[in-house]
């Protein structure tokens, strides 16, 4: 509103505004255009058959369409049981994982524990920390408990790795929920679990909804928390069956690039359909 | 701090009941405990405790069977005259350099320019935004199409009649990390551009507006009104970026495996391959090591300012 404001406060010639608005499209144009073009040709890719492809060289535009790439990518077993896995395990942990980070930021943000703050940045720390340092005795500690190569390992080390930021986040917005509230909700006899439940958690939706549209796409496109704790190649997720495929379709190009839409497209359908919460989710870490 | 006690002490400062009803408030209850520490056992159990246990492991030799031996500091003598470590760290700085650079400066530009409401923006800005969607194992996938020698990048060149570029970019160890350089750039653009979006709409349009008022040029306004007015995302940006740089794994994972000739070999590819394929998981844990000291200060920075904002 306020930027709408100065375009109309700003005494601009309109002899000028022209020429200027041309401008602006004639580079803007052509550089979303060049963003977008690497996705369409992978997609124009997919659609081509493996004799045009050899044909007519992988950089040629489509001289066939064919869904030959899709059905190999399912036929051949290699995805099916991928995008299930990655569904099981990203579920599982966006809603465990914001259910207690929002169970922590209720805590630290309502109630005067000792060295709140610090508890806050601690648990912050711990998801800026560069996830090598964490690989080796993660794998080590999930075989330990006898876990190893189950998803639900996946699932625990990725809760725990991204809680810290979630519950950082949910923090800075409960605190901003006017005391009041709660206060009316004390009088009223509302002990702290239904404080938490009829409250907190209702008002904290925009919030919650900005967290699991990113935490969504972060669980389902991460690659090196499956590469630590999963063996298997039944149990992997999309990401890392991905590079099994391109390992063994070496040259069908069409086969590679159909499995790489398939994984694309969930994250890409979250984005469009939440693209206001996922864009506002994404400064969420970084101040206001 | 939190403004309920406040409120309680000055309205009931003439009680008698005052220093019970304040203990009463102020003692916390063993469910919000649970609330807590729940979450808090969770994290220690699979972040801190697995991250003191590196720096353990760094000071061993392991092979990952067995116990593991002390050894010292001998891993670390040997990381200073390895040159595949060198290269990766070499590497590591062209990549800090080269992708925070160029998605800052993009991501900066572009958010300038869609700043301000007007037709077409919205669609601009969802062309930009798009790759973020896409995990950095599919963008690298996607890449790895495109640079195929013949492949849409060199079509491209061709058609434009720079036949004289094209080149096997990712087999050639003179450009594969800068290939993977511009498949990472293009992902993280929309991320820098949607911070850069939230922050400019913290900046003063009337400041702007006194300095073109004052005969100020666009360039002039936006380095000397604009920017200082930035600072706050700036530090963001910078210890986001080099946190990112240290991180990245799996785009250059995907399509190169640190290859040819560890000419994309990052500290974190290293890593990943000395400790799971190589199996020396003391030597891997140095390395590790070696990445969260280069880290901690940007995380140390972006702590700072995220305590900042809070409260």
């Amino acid at each position: 509103m306020a930027a709408t404001a100065t375009v109309l406060a700003r005494p601009v010639p309109v002899r000028r505004r022209r020429p200027r608005r041309w401008a602006f499209h004639a580079v803007m144009a052509p550089l979303s255009v060049l963003w977008v073009l690497p996705m369409v040709f992978v997609v124009l890719t997919a659609v081509r058959s493996f004799a045009d492809i050899t044909g007519n060289g992988l950089g040629a535009l489509p001289h066939s369409f064919s869904w030959d790439g899709f059905v190999t990518v399912f036929t051949g077993g290699l995805v099916g049981q991928a995008l299930v896995n990655s569904a099981i395990v990203t579920v599982c942990t966006v809603i465990l994982s914001l259910l207690l980070s929002s169970w922590a930021a209720f805590a630290l943000s309502r109630h005067r524990i000792p060295f709140r703050r610090a508890v806050l940045l601690v648990m912050l720390a711990g998801n800026l920390l560069p996830p090598q340092i964490l690989l080796i005795p993660v794998s080590r500690i999930a075989e330990g408990l006898g876990i190893y190569d189950t998803l639900g390992a996946l699932v625990i080390v990725q809760v725990g790795f991204g809680l810290g930021f979630y519950t950082f986040v949910l923090h800075g917005f409960m605190r901003s929920i006017p005391s009041e509230i709660f206060e009316a909700a004390r009088v009223d006899g509302a002990g702290e679990i239904r404080t938490y439940a009829t409250i907190v958690l209702p008002l904290c939706r925009p919030s919650l909804a900005a967290l699991g549209a990113l935490a969504t796409t972060w669980v389902w496109n991460d690659l090196i928390w499956a590469l630590t704790v999963l063996r298997t190649e039944t149990k992997f997720p999309i990401t890392a069956a991905l590079l099994n495929i391109q390992g063994g379709y070496v040259s069908q190009w069409n086969v590679v690039a159909s499995g790489a839409i398939v994984a694309a497209l969930p994250t890409a359908i979250v984005f469009f359909a939440f693209q206001r919460h996922f864009v506002s989710g994404l400064t969420l870490g970084a101040g206001k | 701090m939190s403004a309920s006690p406040v409120a309680v002490m000055t309205r009931g400062a003439s009680a008698g009941r005052t220093g019970r009803a304040r203990r009463r408030l102020t003692r916390v209850p063993a469910v919000i405990w649970l609330f807590l520490l729940i979450p808090l056992a969770v994290e220690l159990a699979w972040v801190f405790w697995p991250a003191v246990n590196s720096f353990w492991l760094s000071l061993t030799r392991w092979n990952g069977v067995g116990a593991p031996e002390f050894i010292g500091v001998r891993n670390y003598a040997d990381l200073v005259s390895d040159p595949i470590f060198t290269e990766a760290l070499l590497n590591n700085v062209v990549w800090v350099i080269g992708f925070g650079g160029a998605s800052v400066v993009l991501g900066l530009a572009l958010a300038v320019a869609l700043n301000r409401p007007r037709p077409g923006v919205g669609l601009y800005r969802s062309a930009i935004y798009l790759p973020m969607v896409f995990s950095l194992a599919v963008t690298g996938l996607f890449w790895r199409v495109l640079y195929q020698p013949e492949g849409a990048v060199n079509a491209f060149l061709g058609s434009v009649g720079l036949a004289s570029l094209e080149r096997q970019w990712l087999a050639d160890p003179r450009t594969a990390l800068y290939a993977v350089l511009v498949a990472a750039v293009w992902l993280q653009v929309g991320y820098i551009m949607v911070l850069y979006l939230a922050g400019l709409k913290g900046v003063d349009p009337t400041l702007e507006e006194a300095a073109a008022v004052d005969g100020a040029s666009r360039w002039q306004r936006f380095w000397r009104v604009v920017m200082p007015q930035l600072k706050g995302v700036n530090g963001v940006v910078f210890a986001v970026t080099v946190i990112d740089s240290l991180r990245t794994f799996d785009i250059v994972w995907a399509m190169t495996r640190g290859g040819p000739y560890n000419s994309t070999q990052l500290l974190s590819t290293f890593m990943y391959q000395t400790s799971f394929t190589v199996l020396d998981l003391g030597y891997g844990s140095a390395i590790a090591v070696v990445i969260f000291l280069l880290a901690i200060g940007f995380i140390i920075t972006y702590l700072v300012r995220a305590s900042r904002n809070e409260d």
